[in-house]
């Protein structure tokens, strides 16, 4: 490689042409690793790309007669019609409380989570606490929600507590009342994923420099004190991180777990965003309108991660980008 | 001294109660799945009454004899084997390639590339076009769509791209003097050294391809084609566990009800998953720490 680039640099004297075939020389030289890159970015085009490009159909009135490209142009007449529609408000309010209860709630425990193992002092039992721990994150939502349904029926061990502790008379059919149902989706979320989050602030800590914790020993801090003053303070970054990206999924429900979750019953308390673009555009097959209403949902996403990115960054330095 | 005393008094009551309150998370995680676990052996039947907490009432196996003599349950069984079986090597070769290509300094046009694969993470089409894409790729109702539109990620491709930038460059170049070409020396030398990265991203595809409820949901109509997990998804969210049933060799019905049906169904799904996860544990948290260290 050094020999040749060396004859190459002779042979230099119509700079700008010379310019040229060495590069295309270099990519015939790397013709394998172009052809490697290159499949990669065709997959791209295809998988990412097209939709993208297909997102114009928000634009047009699209349906089976025509094709992307030669459906006729509405202008923003999608995205007027959404925010008349009388939904709007409960879709806005469960895709919000339901994504802000998981934030308030469920960010800060496995931040907690982490913490409280960190300290425990047994190696094993430590191991053993999680793995069991991941668990969860490893059955699927179809799974979960089978395994709700069955502790929420009206035999299952819910109803059966409650009534053996005469907090309630009749069993409750939980999944069937709207009331219930953010607190199912955000309890069942943390129970899934606590383990799982906690292995990357475990990882954070772990990376932190022994010889800070003999000093604040010598110094007679105590336990609290060093997992606040210390260990805290060591994994900000890591908190920093993970809270843009959760900030700028706060559009996103956890379409998997709703999905299992809702039923016609509780329709008023678990129709999100996602949900209803799905039922809109795949079941009644308004293909222009749910894709607007996808793409605000985007675009405003896109917006928040760029927010919280550009606040943290200013905060604490740290910053996804 | 007597601060030092009283400091090591407060840290055992300390560690005492941290231990506890671990021990209750235990607890909390694993006794909803074992609830599961002790209803689906017991007789169906008796089951419907309630009340069995700790261990089967009427221990029966009948609803799992159900379970592997029903046609629907073993064809999308077969589904789910068929697509992760297929589809985990192809997502972690596939990725893996293109994420070496990347990783490679030389790479006329890396920067490019990279901006393509990042502008990705950040903005997508939505639901709607997808769909759309799928339809006209004529993946509708075709095996394929659980291969093919999983066969890249990008977020893979930066933990591999991480891991490969560690590899002593040495290795390389005494491939490229034996005169590999780079797709060999990909396969022949890369590979073989990266198998820690190589299983984390296995694990995690292949629990996404054995989990994925959502495909076959979407684009696929022909219950042949449909996986397991679509099967119990139209079971548990549409409660056609009665059609299940309609569905069981007759003589069955009288001691497994569809809910003992549900839960065998749902115990030998996960089943294989648990069982393999605590050997690959160890693999998966190293390479999350590889990913976390990314940009």
């Amino acid at each position: 490689m050094n020999a040749r680039a060396g004859i190459e640099a002779e042979w230099e004297p119509a700079a700008e042409k010379a310019k040229e075939r060495k590069l295309w020389r270099k990519i015939v030289g790397q013709r394998y690793l172009q052809m490697m890159a290159l499949l990669g970015v065709a997959w791209m085009i295809v998988f990412n790309y097209i939709p993208m490009y297909g997102v114009i159909i928000a634009f047009k009135e699209f349906d089976i007669i025509h094709s992307i490209s030669s459906a006729p142009w509405v202008g923003l007449d999608h995205f007027k019609e959404f925010l008349e529609d009388d939904s709007l408000g409960y879709v806005i309010k469960n895709t919000l409380g339901m994504s802000i209860l998981k934030l308030v709630i469920g960010f800060p425990l496995p931040i907690l989570f982490a913490l409280l193992l960190n300290e425990i002092r047994s190696i094993v039992f430590k191991k053993w606490i999680q793995t069991i721990s991941y668990l969860p994150h490893f059955l699927s939502w179809v799974i979960l929600g089978g395994i709700l349904a069955t502790w929420l029926a009206d035999v299952g061990i819910v109803n059966k507590v409650l009534m053996a502790l005469q907090l309630i008379d009749q069993p409750i059919t939980y999944l069937a009342e709207p009331k219930y149902f953010w607190s199912i989706v955000v309890t069942s979320d943390i129970w899934k994923e606590i383990g799982w989050s906690a292995i990357i602030y475990l990882a954070a800590i772990s990376s932190v420099s022994p010889e800070l914790y003999e000093a604040a020993t010598i110094d007679g801090a105590g336990r609290m004190q060093k997992m606040w003053n210390i260990t805290l303070p060591s994994i900000k970054g890591t908190i920093s991180i993970l809270f843009i990206l959760a900030v700028s999924g706060i559009l996103n429900s956890n379409f998997d777990q709703i999905l299992v979750l809702r039923n016609s019953l509780n329709e008023t308390s678990s129709n999100v965003i996602d949900v209803y673009v799905y039922n809109v555009g795949l079941a009644e097959s308004r293909y222009s309108y749910a894709a607007a209403v996808g793409l605000i949902k985007n675009v405003i996403a896109l917006a928040l991660l760029l927010g919280a990115n550009s606040i943290t960054k200013r905060l604490n330095n740290t910053s996804l980008f | 001294m007597y601060s030092f005393k009283r400091q090591s008094a407060s840290s055992a009551i300390f560690e005492m109660f941290n231990s506890l309150l671990m021990l209750i998370v235990c607890f909390v995680t694993l006794y909803p799945i074992w609830y599961v676990i002790v209803n689906a052996f017991n007789d169906g039947a008796d089951a419907m009454r309630g009340g069995i907490y700790w261990w089967p009432r009427q221990f029966s196996l009948d609803s799992f004899q159900a379970v592997f003599r029903s046609e629907g349950i073993m064809t999308a069984m077969g589904v789910t084997v068929a697509k992760t079986l297929i589809g985990t090597p192809v997502h972690v070769f596939f990725t893996a390639m293109v994420a070496y290509a990347f990783s490679r300094k030389e790479l006329v046009g890396r920067k490019l590339y990279m901006f393509i694969g990042t502008v990705t993470m950040f903005f997508g089409g939505g639901l709607i076009p997808y769909y759309l894409l799928i339809r006209d790729l004529h993946l509708l109702d075709n095996f394929l769509v659980y291969i093919l539109p999983a066969a890249f990620s990008f977020f893979d491709l930066i933990i591999f791209l991480s891991f490969f930038r560690e590899i002593p460059p040495g290795l390389e170049e005494a491939a490229k003097i034996d005169g590999a070409n780079d797709f060999k020396i990909f396969y022949k030398v890369i590979i073989p050294v990266s198998m820690p990265v190589v299983a984390t991203i296995a694990l995690f595809h292949g629990v996404y391809q054995w989990n994925d409820y959502f495909t076959g949901m979407i684009f696929i109509n022909d219950t042949n084609l449909q996986p397991i997990q679509t099967y119990l998804y139209r079971v548990v969210a549409q409660s056609s566990s009665n059609q299940m049933l309609a569905s069981m060799p007759s003589g069955m019905a009288v001691t497994v009800t569809s809910q003992s049906l549900k839960l065998a169904t749902m115990v030998v799904t996960t089943a294989p998953i648990v069982f393999v996860y605590p050997f690959l544990q160890k693999y998966f948290v190293k390479g999350f720490m590889i990913g976390s260290i990314k940009e």
